[in-house]
């Protein structure tokens, strides 16, 4: 069992990717959190606690979830941004993965090759990557934790992201729900 | 890409930026659109980190607004200026590793006519002389020996050109540059010619002093390449940095040799191709 803990950074130039220090995907119904794998249900919990006591929670949806690609596609990204709207986050798209650099304008775009200019700009203490594909993502959830203290937290439609704070799997419509139905009745106990 | 793919989520939509709005509302995909639209339309391509007066950026300009589908086009571009822009571009690219473009172009064509058997998934290869006729020779070459069904479009600048100035199998005889500067001994190699008995079935050369020739000779290697097989394009780009003159003297440079015949315009085209795009053109469409 590794000790290596995925902890929000700045890590330092080129930070080891968290595979490569012993950190392995979730099962299926599993989650991790910080590196440690938890059941589903705890790391949803977790991203409640950690959108509403942000001072600046961004969500980046990816191409994925910002092109109407395929079907379900327009369902799925209703119900993310429902869920940034009931947090009160707010969003920044990365619609494709040119890297524009140094033309990118950070106040309303992130590039996953150079993320922390969008973070840097807008102080984000706290964001969430959804319809991102699973190999940018891991390059921009890298350069995060390498160049800012921003937390992150990965929906992942497929198998997960080491590399991120707290990743879900398999995230569907019905975990979206689950998290936006948690933060409204959080923010009602309030 | 596709055209379902160019419609936007309405969830996001309020915060995608202008740029992407415009490429969906006002871009070249689906468009049918040509080079004598420009300025009508939102480009492909509207900033570049090239140098001022680069006679590449303007063939890669007329190159995007040539495409009869961009939707439905790959770029595989390799090491070179053009490298540099095409990060800049809204279209599907791959940036291979120099030289190996059209070894990478032809398994992205298989795989691509694999995956869309019924549509015309066009595989564009864009990159220099050096990249074409030097370090990558061996791989255009066999790709036109197979018989890949390929574009492959040169940017010929004559020269190394971001890395300071060498010379290059393109680059003309006696030729100096900043580290070439005791000229070049042997003659240009005739890519042209090569690429006629190699196996294209379409073969040109141009400059961008006549867009509207490039524009035909970009589609032309386009659509022979969907059905008859592979095709080559030399565009003759003046480089002002490397040959040491104005800015706005880089269009003149391309005439003066196209007028003095250094730069001879020449266009090869099989009979096969030549029946097929006479029954393309005929019709007036490109797609």
């Amino acid at each position: 069992m590794t000790k290596y803990r995925v902890l929000a950074g700045p890590e330092g130039y080129l930070p080891p990717a968290a595979a490569c220090e012993g950190i392995r995907l979730p099962d299926v119904g599993w989650a991790l959190i910080e590196g440690r794998h938890v059941p589903e249900q705890e790391a949803l919990s977790a991203i409640v606690d950690k959108l509403l006591s942000a001072k600046r929670p961004f969500f980046f949806p990816g191409p994925n979830l910002l092109w109407e690609w395929k079907e379900g596609v327009a369902e799925k990204a209703s119900a993310l941004r429902k869920l940034a709207d009931t947090a009160g986050a707010r969003v920044i798209p990365m619609p494709d993965y040119r890297p524009k650099y140094p033309m990118i304008n950070p106040a309303i775009e992130i590039n996953p090759n150079h993320p922390n200019l969008t973070i840097w700009h807008n102080k984000i203490d706290v964001c969430v990557l959804a319809g991102v594909h699973c190999h940018y993502a891991n390059v921009a959830l890298k350069i995060i934790r390498g160049g800012t203290d921003c937390y992150t937290i990965a929906i992942c439609g497929e198998a997960g992201h080491e590399d991120a704070n707290i990743t879900l799997r398999n995230a569907g419509i019905p975990q979206i729900e689950a998290l936006t139905a948690m933060v409204a009745e959080r923010r009602r106990l309030c | 890409m596709s055209k379902p793919m160019l419609k936007m989520t309405t969830a996001f939509a309020d915060v995608m930026p202008a740029e992407y709005v415009e490429l969906v509302q006002n871009g070249p995909f689906g468009k049918g659109y040509g080079v004598a639209d420009l300025g009508s339309f939102k480009e492909l391509i509207e900033e570049h980190p090239l140098c001022a007066g680069c006679g590449l950026a303007l063939a890669v300009r007329l190159i995007m607004a040539s495409l009869p589908t961009p939707e439905d086009t790959v770029v595989v571009g390799s090491t070179g200026c053009s490298s540099l822009a095409f990060p800049q571009i809204a279209l599907q690219n791959i940036h291979s590793l120099f030289g190996n473009q059209n070894a990478v172009a032809s398994g992205l064509k298989r795989a691509l006519k694999l995956r869309f058997p019924d549509k015309h998934k066009d595989v564009l290869v864009v990159a220099g002389d050096g990249a074409t006729a030097d370090i990558g020779l061996d791989m255009v070459m066999h790709s036109w020996f197979r018989g890949e069904k390929l574009a492959t479009i040169m940017l010929d600048n004559e020269a190394y050109a971001n890395t300071g100035g060498q010379e290059s199998g393109m680059s003309p005889e006696g030729c100096v540059l900043n580290m070439a500067p005791t000229g070049k001994k042997f003659k240009k190699i005739a890519l042209p010619e090569i690429a006629r008995e190699s196996g294209c079935a379409y073969v040109a050369s141009v400059t961008p002093v006549q867009p509207r020739k490039l524009e035909k000779a970009v589609r032309r290697a386009i659509l022979v390449a969907r059905e008859v097989g592979p095709t080559y394009v030399q565009i003759f780009v003046p480089c002002p940095t490397n040959f040491k003159f104005k800015p706005q003297e880089t269009l003149a440079k391309a005439k003066q040799k196209e007028k003095d015949q250094t730069y001879p315009l020449r266009e090869f085209i099989t009979p096969e191709a030549q029946a097929y795009l006479a029954a393309l053109e005929g019709g007036g469409k490109h797609d």
